[in-house]
């Protein structure tokens, strides 16, 4: 590769003069190519596509509006600038200099929790790959592509710490990241909700909703890392995310917007009534919500963690803002959470703190998910007045429809959305009501026809408020599009 | 009996594991043409530190130095000497084993380096009978217990007197709730071939076997009266060295010994310097870089004259360079129990390593060839059994070959710069001259997944020095990274290995060190002296009611009584 195609590459890791980085990436790129052109987006590589480049991480570099064909695209190495004499914020090495090489003694652990980070990364660009032919609009296009080259450029931030940092094998990680599938049987993405199909616009704003804010809270407790590298760069991948969580919170709002808006047309409050007016009824909008809450609740790790006191004694990963946080050692603490005990009683229980890091970051993500959902309760308000009171979305209980950990059902233990216990039977004979249904899938699949024309919108979803970077809504976000 | 209860703080070490016969303290050597009396009259009031009297012939460290010194020296100062006669220098006692109360105020770690250095000098005598040609006779004239019957039984014979109160036993079960951990089960079932109900009945015999009795189980080959004692002892020495003599003769050259000078290593700081070996100490690293240096020109003697020549004025390499290493890992052993991993280096031409280790080999029928071969095998065993972790680092300056390239073969890992300028090379010595306690080569352990391998490497190394690629191919690199991260590799590596617990990593390295069949040697290490050490740190011995605390004690030891 030539020396020009380095100088291509946006970065601020002086990637020109790293000949260590230089010859990982060689090998690494041209896979990256293929794999992109793969498993990204299927037949939108010749589209021109209104995108957003980081070229530099000065504040009028990280957005640079362009069209540019996606597999074009300039992805590249950001790392937040270095704070001089920062600290180690919390755990056993509390107070001594961050690392600016990876300590030997963590050297597999720290590994691990970035290949599991990297993973999640092509995985969703492999999940929402087939989404391009229904989206409901060329700005929802062109949000999805967004989505899928900043998933992309996520990867090549953690496969940079790989390259740079982790020798031979993080090379060999890095290329394992390009080889695993998305829910290939062989050969699947590492964690779980990174397998699950997202297969209709409902599923790709609940995803960018839901599972991108874990990816938030995740890249939030990394970036409190000791390692100051994986800090740094996740700390510029927040400012990424934030447009995904966008994408989903607003699109999961314009769906309800638009049910309401057809609840009125009609004068109904039958979900049959929406369903015949080409709209997605609110209980279906719910019964997606559960699914992809509780899946994305799962990629926190167990409740009571041995993996998660060891990441937080070592200084690896953090809490969800750590310097809010008083002390910082997480020793001599306990948090008590309810855990499910024989004869299917739950039992208050108090969890040594570090055992329960996991649980504690997932508190902070169940409340901002709680803030999301608070605003499309006051859009059915603000759509249906009190006739909407019924209609309220709501988060179910974090023990609900649960894989893994204590609440999981893979332990025999089933809940209601309320929380409740229940007996497997009682679940299953509730499903329906609960999660999402063949029909549910068979009914969005049918109304999900693409809609390309500028300017218009599907029947299913309202317009969004506004455009992209100040354009217009009726701007021609993505030209050229497959025949 | 009141210093048993001192504190774990005091244990004896030595600042040096270098001794001479004009500084024993506790030994004599007699020679009388091809026997050789070996005098063990252990004074009392001179044990390595205070706190403990070496009692009836007990011994400490210091006295096991003095012991493997002279064994050593028998091999090269007295090639005449074809028998050797284990005897005590005192009245109506042989020897009653490690002295128990400086055990009892010894820290674990000293305890299992103690038994460790002991089993090695005991297993010397053994090679020397076996390969040397020199045969150990134990004449027990008085009691010989514990560690002292181990001694005995690590001669060839034991003639033990019959005087109606001598008695051969190992009471450590009954009476101390440990083992007897220097070899004695293993050499009772495996060496003597006592019956194993037998050794059961006599394992828990506190007070031992005497006379007739002892001879029929096999506890000692002979019984002789007082008044003949001496006399059988004097008839059975001199049959032995005759047979010797006969079993294994040495080739024509010189029989006359060379001297062992001292290696006297100038210690600096966190420095050891030999001529060929130096240790630097990183301890914030808790790592050791042990570099050893392959010889001048000159060593690829063609005669056993020269080699003789060489060797009397102590520049013969091989000898010198492996003795340096064997003092070295003993100070790393005793001395610096926080160094967790050693880096092994090595510098020189590998020409002239090839061409030395060829010449040697050429002499191996000659005693003293024979002997530095031998030295050499038992060094590198002694660096097989050493509870650290070793790394070989393989970069352009590098001189692993032959009998060098055994350093890499011993590590547990090693680390190679993918180089042009590196180069790996075999000889003569690494096809089963030096061979590990189990029997096999290491580079036959190396290669223990495709034994066809080995004549493989061996066959291209005889067509010179292998690439460092060859060398991946041929499995001798656990890593193999180019300039670009090389470096940073092998930082990790190393700061990842001394995290991990030292325990599990001693116990880890010596189950994976040894793959395949095993010998009665690897039963010493890895079956009594592994269980010997954890029956030493629990309760039942060396807690406040254990055997050993309370031995000399007016209280009973009390047991939890759980097996476990
Ligand atoms: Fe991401
Ligand atoms: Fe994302």
């Amino acid at each position: 590769m030539t020396v020009e195609l380095f100088e291509k590459i946006p970065n601020n890791v002086n990637l020109s003069a790293d000949k260590r980085l230089q010859r990982a990436l060689e090998q690494w790129l041209p896979n990256y190519i293929s794999w992109w052109k793969e498993m990204g987006p299927d037949q939108f590589q010749e589209s021109d596509v209104y995108l957003r480049t980081a070229v530099s991480v000065e504040s009028d570099g990280w957005a640079h509006f362009d069209y540019v064909k996606m597999p074009e695209y300039r992805w590249g190495i950001f790392l937040e600038p270095q704070v001089p004499g920062r600290t180690i914020g919390f755990g056993d090495h509390y107070g001594q200099p961050a690392w600016q090489e990876v300590p030997g003694e963590y050297r597999n652990t720290l590994r691990r929790i970035i290949v599991t980070q990297g993973d999640t990364e092509p995985a969703s660009v492999e999940q929402q790959r087939m989404l391009g032919h229904t989206a409901p609009s060329l700005y929802d296009l062109r949000n999805l592509f967004q989505v899928n080259v900043e998933e992309g450029r996520h990867l090549w931030a953690m496969v940079y710490l790989l390259h740079s940092y982790f020798g031979k094998d993080g090379r060999e990680e890095a290329e394992a990241m390009l080889e695993r599938r998305s829910g290939d049987r062989d050969k699947p993405r590492i964690l779980g909700a990174f397998n699950e199909p997202v297969k209709s616009w409902l599923d790709f704003y609940m995803f960018t909703m839901f599972t991108d804010r874990d990816g938030k809270f995740q890249l939030c407790a990394l970036s409190e890392s000791g390692f100051d590298p994986l800090s740094r760069t996740c700390k510029f991948m927040l400012t990424e995310e934030a447009h995904h969580m966008f994408v989903g919170e607003t699109g999961v709002d314009r769906v309800v917007q638009r049910a309401c808006e057809l609840m009125k047309e009609t004068g109904s409050n039958d979900p049959q009534a929406i369903v015949k007016a080409g709209g997605i009824p609110l209980d279906m909008v719910q019964r997606h919500l559960h699914l992809w809450f509780s899946l994305s609740e799962d990629l926190f790790g167990g409740e009571i963690s041995s993996n998660a006191a060891e990441f937080f004694a070592a200084g690896l990963k953090g809490r969800y803002k750590e310097d809010g946080y008083s002390e910082h050692t997480g020793l001599n603490q306990f948090y008590e959470m309810p855990v499910p005990s024989e004869g299917g009683k739950i039992v208050m229980t108090q969890v040594p703190l570090r055992n329960a890091m996991n649980e504690v970051l997932r508190d902070g993500y169940v409340a901002d998910c709680q803030r999301a959902v608070d605003k499309w309760n006051r859009t059915i308000e603000r759509q249906l007045g009190e006739r909407g009171a019924d209609f309220k979305l709501a988060l179910p209980s974090r023990r609900f429809h649960r894989q893994i950990g204590i609440y999981g059902m893979n332990a025999g233990n089933y809940f209601d959305p309320s929380g409740q216990p229940i007996s497997a039977g009682e679940f299953e004979s509730q499903r329906s009501k609960w999660l999402p249904t063949d029909s549910d899938r068979e009914y969005l699949k049918q109304i999900m026809r693409p809609v390309t024309e500028p300017g218009k919108i599907a029947g299913w979803i309202a317009p969004p408020a506004r455009g992209i970077n100040g354009q217009q809504i009726e701007f021609e976000y993505v030209r050229h599009l497959p025949a | 009996m009141e210093n048993a209860a001192k504190t774990e703080s005091t244990h004896p070490v030595p600042p040096s594991f270098e001794t001479a016969p004009d500084r024993y303290r506790h030994f004599r050597i007699e020679l009388d043409g091809d026997v050789a009396r070996l005098l063990m009259s252990v004074r009392e009031d001179e044990p390595l530190c205070p706190g403990y009297v070496l009692k009836l012939n007990s011994y400490d460290l210091g006295v096991d130095i003095e012991l493997c010194d002279a064994v050593q020296r028998l091999r090269f100062e007295h090639p005449e000497v074809r028998t050797v006669v284990v005897t005590s220098g005192r009245d109506r006692i042989f020897c009653a084993g490690a002295n128990i109360h400086m055990l009892a105020q010894s820290t674990h770690g000293f305890k299992v380096n103690f038994c460790k250095f002991t089993n090695e000098t005991r297993l010397a005598i053994e090679d020397a009978c076996r390969h040397s040609g020199q045969k150990y006779l134990a004449a027990v004239s008085g009691p010989c217990a514990g560690g002292g019957y181990e001694l005995a039984m690590a001669c060839d014979e034991i003639i033990l007197i019959d005087d109606g109160s001598s008695t051969v036993a190992l009471p450590e079960v009954p009476l101390l709730g440990v083992l007897p951990g220097t070899g004695g089960l293993t050499r009772l079932v495996d060496k003597r071939k006592v019956r194993r109900d037998r050794a059961d009945v006599f394992s828990t015999l506190a007070e031992g076997i005497r006379g007739k009795r002892s001879v029929e189980w096999r506890l000692v080959d002979q019984i002789a009266p007082r008044s003949r004692f001496a006399q059988v002892v004097h008839t059975r020495a001199h049959q032995l060295a005759t047979e010797a003599k006969a079993a294994l003769p040495s080739a024509p050259g010189p029989q006359t010994g060379v001297v062992l000078e001292p290696l006297s290593p100038t210690v600096d700081g966190d420095t050891i310097s030999y001529r060929f070996v130096h240790l630097k100490l990183d301890r914030t690293h808790r790592t050791a870089h042990l570099t050893m240096n392959g010889p001048g020109p000159g060593q690829a003697v063609g005669s056993a004259e020269a080699l003789h020549q060489l060797a009397s004025r102590g520049e013969l390499w091989a000898l010198r360079a492996f003795r340096e290493l064997d003092d070295v890992l003993c100070r790393l052993r005793f001395h610096e129990p926080l160094i967790g991993l050693v880096i092994l280096q090595t510098r020189g031409d590998r020409a002239e390593v090839l061409a030395a280790d060829a010449a040697l080999y050429a002499q191996r029928e000659y005693w003293l060839g024979r002997e530095v071969l031998l030295n050499m095998a038992r060094v590198l065993r002694r660096l097989d059994m050493t509870a650290k972790s070793f790394f070989a680092v393989v970069e352009g300056e590098s001189c692993f070959a032959g009998s060098l390239l055994e350093l890499l073969l011993a590590a547990d890992r090693s680390y190679v710069l993918e180089s042009p300028e590196v180069k790996l090379a075999t000889g003569t010595l690494n096809a089963g001259a030096l061979l590990c306690g189990n029997g096999q080569t290491r580079l036959g352990l190396r290669c223990h997944d495709q034994p066809a391998r080995v004549d493989e490497i061996l066959r291209r190394g005889e067509a010179g020095p292998l690439s460092a690629e060859d060398a991946d191919k041929l499995g001798l690199c656990t890593v193999l990274a180019d300039d670009l991260d090389f470096a940073d590799t092998l930082r990790l590596a190393v700061e990842e290995r001394v995290s991990l617990s030292p325990d599990a990593l001693t116990g880890m390295e010596q189950n994976l060190r040894f793959p395949g069949p095993d010998l009665s040697e690897g039963k010493v290490f890895g079956r009594l002296s592994a269980w010997q050490n954890w029956i030493f740190i629990r309760e039942n011995a060396t807690g406040p009611q254990g055997a050993l605390t309370s031995y000399g004690r007016p209280e009973r030891p009390s047991f939890d009584w759980r097996r476990t």
